[in-house]
C-alpha cells in the first residue's frame, strides 16, 4: 500500500454524520441519464474540464454499456477521475457548460456519471496499461504528493519514467486526502486512487522533507527534472489576541483531525472565520460533529463571499448562520483561562468596490466553545525563496502555462503553488502538463 | 360556425355493408384473445376487434416476445412466436356469438386460418358467420410456425395460393371478406392483385415482419429465448409504421391491387392513425399499443382525432381519407428545380453542434464554425477544430484569482456564444434536410424555399427535353 504504516481507519461516527453528498447513481438511473446527453460536438463540457475529459465520450460509453471503456476514457485526461468526480464543483465546470440549460433542461449530471464509471473501475479491480512498456532510465522527482505531483508522476510513469513523489506527511494526497471534506471525497477513496499511481510503479518517499539547499543539490545529482508540487503555506493566522488558546483550530487543521480519525466531536457553538469553500466545508463539518450552532463570520456581504454560491447553500440548508460585516478582534477565555469563552467583534463597513472600514458601533460578542479561522492559505515564500533561479510572481511560482516549465530548466512546477489555490482538477491539469513536457524535454535530450 | 360545435363523426362504412362506430380495430392478436377481452375493449371505445386468428387449436411455446429498446424507450419494435388460438374452436365461436349479442352495433370480424383444403374452408366461413361475424379475415400473413406447416405467409407468398382460397372462402361467404397480407414479399402487390382477382373485398395490410430482435450477450441464445433456443418471429410496433406507410400506398396506388384496406403497422395513437387514413385506408388495426399501455388508448384516438378533424374542418372521415394518396408520386415526376436550403435561427440555437458534425460526416460539408474566427482558403476540419479546443487551457472561475474575461465581446448578442453557433454555407447546401433532423431544438433550423428562377421540371421531362433537343441537332 502507498499508505506504508501508517493507515487510515475509517471512524464509524464520522463515516455516519458525512454520507456522500451527491449519492452514487443506481444502474438504471446511469443508464437513463447518459442517454439524455445529446453527443455534442467539440463539447463545451469538455472544454471546460480544465483537464479536458472527453465528457461526451464516456458519457456514450456508460450508455453502451461499456463501463470500462468509460473509465479509462476519463483516466486517458485525469488520473485522479475518481475524486474529481467527487469534488469538482461542476456546477461552474462541465456541468455549468452544458447546452441543455440553454434547452430550458437540467445539465446532465456529469460528475454523478463520471463516479458511475469510476466506481466501476475501482470496484472491478482498477488496472492500467501504460502507454510505453519499456523502461526508460530517466528519472523525475515530484515535490509534495498532491494532486498535481500524483498526476505529473502518472504521465510520466505511463510514458516510461522513473518518478519519485516525495512528501513530508506519512500519506500521500495532500488536500485530497486530509483537506476534503469527507462527505465530498472519503480519505480511504483518496488513497484507493492513488494506489493505482503506485500500481504503475510510481515510487513513494514519505517524511521526507525537501527543505534545504543541500537536499536539492542531492535532489539535482539524482533526478534529471524536478516537479515541484507544493501547494500552499499554513493557514493565515487571525493576528488577534487570545488565537493561542485551546479551542481555536484552522480550518485544515480541523478537517485534518476529524478525516484522520482523530476527532469526533466540535465546540457545543462554534465560529467560523471566514467564507471561502473551506470555511463552509469547517462550518458544515462542525455541525456534523454536533456543533449546536455554527456561526460563520465574514466581513463582506453574501455576494462578495468567496465561495461558491452552491456551498453557500448548501451550508445555510445544513443551519449555519452567518453573520455578516463583522470582524474578530480578540478570542477571550473563560474565568480560569482554560478554554474560548467568546469572540469579540467589530461591526465593518463594505463600500461599494472599496476595503472595509470599521464603523463606531460598538463591539459585539458571540459565546462560544470553539473559534475555527478559515481565512485562505499563505503562500510557501520562505521555502520557495531558497530554490535558487526560480521565478516568483506574486507568492507564485512562475510558469510557462502550457508546460508548467519554470524559470529555471530542470524545474517544473504546478497546483496551487502555481494557481494560488484553485480545484483538484487544476492541479491535475497542471500536473498532466507538466509531466507531457518533461516528458518531451527527456526525450529530445536523451534521444 | 355550426362546424366547432357539432363533433366530427368517426363512423365508417369499410365495405358494403360492414360499418363501424370508428375507424380504430383492434388487430387479431393477444388482445382479441377471447369475448371478455373484446368486450373490455368496446366498454374503452374501440370500434372494432378482429378476432383472434380461430381455426385447429394449437400449443403454444414459453417464452413469446422479445421487443427492441431504443435510447431509453421500452418497445419501439416488437416480436412474437405465438401462434394461432390455442382455444378449442366451440369456445371461440360461442364467445362470438355472445359478444355479437352484446354489442351489435360493434364490428366483430373472425381471422381465419385452416389447412388448405376447400371443405375446411367452407366449413369455417360457415361457422363464424353462423356465430354472427360482420366480416372475415384471412390470415395469409402469419409468418411463424404456421407458415412451417402450410398455412399463413406460406399462402400469402404464393399469388395462385392466395387467390384459389379467396375464391373458395367467397364461395361461401355472406359477409365482406378481407384478406391479410404478409410484407415477407418482394412486391406486396402481386399478392394484393390475386386477392383482388380472388374476389376479396378489401385488404388488411401489413402483417408482421421477420425477425430477429437480438441476441443476449451473455447467453448467445437469440430472443425469444425458449429453452436456449429460439426462432424468427413476427416484427411490429412503432419501428415498422414506416414500412407499413409504404406498402398501404403501393397497394393503394395500384388499381389492380386497389380495395378498402384496413391499415396495420406500428399504429399507437391518433396522428399514426390519421397518416394511414390520410393515404387511403378505410380503417385502421391496432396491437402492439395496446399490449403495451393496455385499451385505454383508444380515449385519445378516438379524441385527438376529432380535435384535428375540426381543427381542419373535416366532418367525416372520408373528407380526408385518401388526400396524401396523390401527394405520392414516382421519383422522375418530382421537381428538380425546387430548391430548399438550411437556415439557423441564432437565438434558438444551443450549440450542441450536431448539425456541424452531421453535415461534415454525414453530408456535404457545407455547415461551418468560423464566425468568431473565418477560416481563409478552406474551412477547418472537425479535427482541426477539437485539437484547437484541447489545446486552451481552462481553468475553474474563482473570482478572487481571476480577472475579468474580457472574452464578453465574443460572445455575440445571442444565448450561445457567437463561436458555437454553426454557420450554414448557402451556396454549398444542398438542400438534404440533414441538419434540421439532428437539431435536439425545434424550429432552430428551418429548410428556406429559395427560387432557382426556372419552371418545374421533372427527371422525366428533362430527358425528354433533353432527347428532343439531340435530336433537333
Amino acid at each position: 500500500m502507498v499508505t506504508g504504516d501508517k493507515a487510515i481507519v475509517e471512524n464509524p461516527v464520522v463515516a455516519a454524520a458525512f454520507p456522500d453528498q451527491h449519492p452514487p447513481f443506481e444502474p438504471q438511473a446511469a443508464l437513463i441519464e447518459s442517454q439524455r446527453c445529446l453527443f455534442c460536438f467539440d463539447a463545451p463540457c469538455t472544454n471546460a474540464c480544465p483537464t479536458h475529459i472527453d465528457v461526451p465520450r464516456f458519457i456514450k460509453k456508460i450508455s453502451t454499456g461499456n463501463l470500462r471503456g468509460s473509465a479509462l476514457a476519463i483516466l486517458d485526461a485525469n488520473i485522479l477521475g475518481a475524486s474529481c468526480s467527487r469534488v469538482c464543483p461542476v456546477d461552474v465546470l462541465c456541468e455549468g457548460a452544458c447546452v441543455m440549460q440553454r434547452h430550458g433542461k437540467e445539465p446532465i449530471e456529469i460528475g454523478r456519471l463520471q463516479r458511475h464509471a469510476m466506481d466501476y473501475f475501482y470496484r472491478t479491480g482498477a488496472s492500467l496499461r501504460r502507454k510505453e512498456t519499456a523502461e526508460r532510465s530517466e528519472k523525475v522527482a515530484c515535490i509534495g504528493a498532491g494532486p498535481a505531483s500524483l498526476a505529473c508522476a502518472a504521465e510520466l510513469r505511463l510514458r516510461g519514467f522513473r518518478v519519485a513523489v516525495f512528501d513530508a506527511r506519512p500519506l500521500p494526497g495532500g488536500l485530497n486526502t486530509y483537506g476534503v471534506a469527507e462527505y465530498k471525497l472519503r480519505a480511504v477513496d483518496s488513497l484507493r486512487e492513488i494506489e493505482l499511481i503506485r500500481s504503475l510503479g510510481a515510487e513513494f518517499r514519505f517524511g521526507t522533507a525537501i527543505d534545504t539547499p543541500s537536499a536539492f543539490e542531492r535532489l539535482e545529482k539524482e533526478f534529471d527534472a524536478i516537479f515541484l508540487g507544493i501547494g500552499l503555506g499554513p493557514m493565515h493566522k487571525l493576528g488577534i489576541p487570545g488565537e493561542d488558546l485551546p479551542g481555536v483550530v484552522n480550518a485544515l487543521q480541523f478537517i485534518e483531525e476529524y478525516k484522520t480519525g482523530g476527532r469526533t466531536s466540535a465546540g457545543r457553538r462554534t465560529v467560523v472565520v471566514g467564507a471561502g469553500n473551506t470555511a463552509i466545508d469547517a462550518a458544515r463539518a462542525a455541525k456534523r460533529l454536533g456543533a449546536e450552532e455554527v456561526r460563520i463570520v465574514y466581513r463582506r456581504d453574501a455576494p462578495q463571499m468567496p465561495a461558491f454560491s452552491f456551498e453557500f447553500e448548501h451550508a445555510r440548508e445544513e443551519g449555519v448562520i452567518f453573520q455578516w460585516r463583522s470582524r474578530p478582534v480578540a478570542i477571550r477565555a473563560n474565568s480560569a483561562g482554560t478554554a474560548i469563552a467568546s469572540v469579540e467583534c467589530a461591526t465593518v463597513e463594505v463600500p461599494v468596490g472599496g476595503t472595509t472600514k470599521p464603523t463606531p458601533s460598538p463591539h459585539f460578542e458571540i459565546a462560544c466553545d470553539m473559534v475555527i479561522p478559515a481565512i485562505g492559505q499563505s503562500p510557501l515564500l520562505e521555502f520557495l525563496e531558497k530554490l535558487r533561479g526560480i521565478t516568483l510572481d506574486r507568492g507564485r511560482v512562475r510558469v510557462d502555462r502550457a508546460t508548467g516549465r519554470t524559470s529555471s530548466p530542470r524545474y517544473f512546477a504546478g497546483g496551487d503553488c502555481v494557481n494560488g489555490g484553485r480545484e483538484v482538477v487544476d492541479a491535475v491539469a497542471d500536473g498532466k502538463r507538466a509531466g507531457e513536457a518533461i516528458a518531451e524535454m527527456l526525450e529530445v535530450t536523451h534521444a | 360556425m355550426p362546424e366547432e360545435n357539432t363533433t366530427p363523426s368517426l363512423a365508417i362504412e369499410f365495405a358494403p355493408g360492414l360499418v363501424s362506430p370508428n375507424p380504430f380495430w383492434l388487430a387479431s392478436a393477444p388482445p382479441t384473445n377471447c369475448g371478455e377481452q373484446v368486450m373490455r375493449a368496446f366498454d374503452a371505445g374501440w370500434g372494432g376487434a378482429v378476432w383472434k386468428t380461430i381455426g385447429e387449436p394449437i400449443t403454444n411455446v414459453s417464452s413469446r416476445y422479445s421487443a427492441v429498446d431504443w435510447n431509453g424507450q421500452r418497445v419501439m419494435g416488437f416480436n412474437n412466436i405465438e401462434l394461432i388460438t390455442d382455444r378449442p374452436l366451440e369456445t371461440n365461436l360461442r364467445e362470438i356469438s355472445e359478444v355479437k349479442k352484446r354489442y351489435p352495433k360493434h364490428t366483430v370480424i373472425v381471422s381465419l386460418m385452416v389447412e388448405s383444403k376447400r371443405e375446411a374452408w367452407h366449413q369455417i366461413v360457415r361457422q363464424s358467420e353462423d356465430a354472427g361475424a360482420d366480416g372475415l379475415e384471412l390470415n395469409f400473413g402469419c409468418p411463424h410456425g404456421m407458415s412451417e406447416r402450410g398455412m399463413g405467409s406460406a399462402v400469402g407468398q404464393v399469388p395462385e395460393y392466395t387467390e384459389m382460397i379467396t375464391s373458395w372462402v367467397k364461395e361461401k361467404a355472406r359477409t365482406p371478406v378481407l384478406v391479410k397480407l404478409t410484407p415477407n414479399i418482394t412486391d406486396i402487390r402481386t399478392i394484393a392483385r390475386a386477392a383482388k382477382r380472388g374476389g376479396a373485398d378489401g385488404l388488411s395490410a401489413i402483417n408482421t415482419l421477420n425477425s430477429i430482435t437480438g441476441i443476449d450477450l451473455d447467453t448467445f441464445v437469440p430472443r425469444p429465448n425458449v429453452g436456449g433456443r429460439s426462432s424468427h418471429g413476427g416484427y411490429c410496433g412503432p419501428a415498422v409504421k414506416p414500412i407499413a406507410l409504404n406498402m398501404v400506398q403501393q397497394v393503394l396506388s395500384d388499381p389492380a391491387s386497389a380495395l378498402p384496406v384496413s391499415g396495420i403497422g406500428g399504429i399507437s395513437d391518433w396522428r399514426d392513425a390519421a397518416e394511414f387514413l390520410l393515404l387511403g385506408c378505410s380503417s385502421v388495426q391496432v396491437c402492439t399499443a395496446v399490449m403495451h399501455y393496455g385499451y385505454r388508448i383508444v380515449e385519445d384516438m378516438i379524441d385527438g382525432l376529432q380535435n384535428w378533424m375540426r381543427e381542419k374542418g373535416f366532418r367525416r372521415v372520408q373528407d380526408f381519407r385518401g388526400r396524401s394518396l396523390p401527394r405520392v408520386v414516382e421519383w422522375k415526376h418530382l421537381n428538380l428545380n425546387y430548391k430548399i436550403i438550411a437556415h439557423i435561427h441564432e437565438e434558438k440555437c444551443i450549440g450542441c453542434d450536431l448539425c456541424y458534425t452531421a453535415c461534415w460526416d454525414g453530408a456535404h460539408q457545407c455547415i461551418h464554425l468560423d464566425r468568431i474566427a473565418p477560416s481563409g482558403n478552406g474551412h477547418a476540419t472537425p479535427a482541426e477544430i477539437e485539437a484547437a479546443s484541447r489545446r486552451r487551457i481552462a481553468v475553474t472561475p474563482i473570482p478572487k484569482l481571476d480577472h475579468p474575461q474580457a472574452s464578453a465581446a465574443e460572445h455575440g448578442p445571442y444565448p450561445t456564444p457567437l463561436e458555437r453557433i454553426p454557420r450554414v454555407d448557402e451556396d454549398e447546401c444542398v438542400g438534404c434536410n440533414l441538419c434540421s433532423l439532428v437539431c435536439p431544438v425545434e424550429n432552430c433550423i428551418t429548410m428556406e424555399e429559395v427560387s432557382l428562377n426556372l419552371p418545374p421540371e421533372s427527371w422525366e421531362e428533362r430527358v425528354a427535353r433533353q432527347s428532343r433537343s439531340t435530336e433537333c441537332r
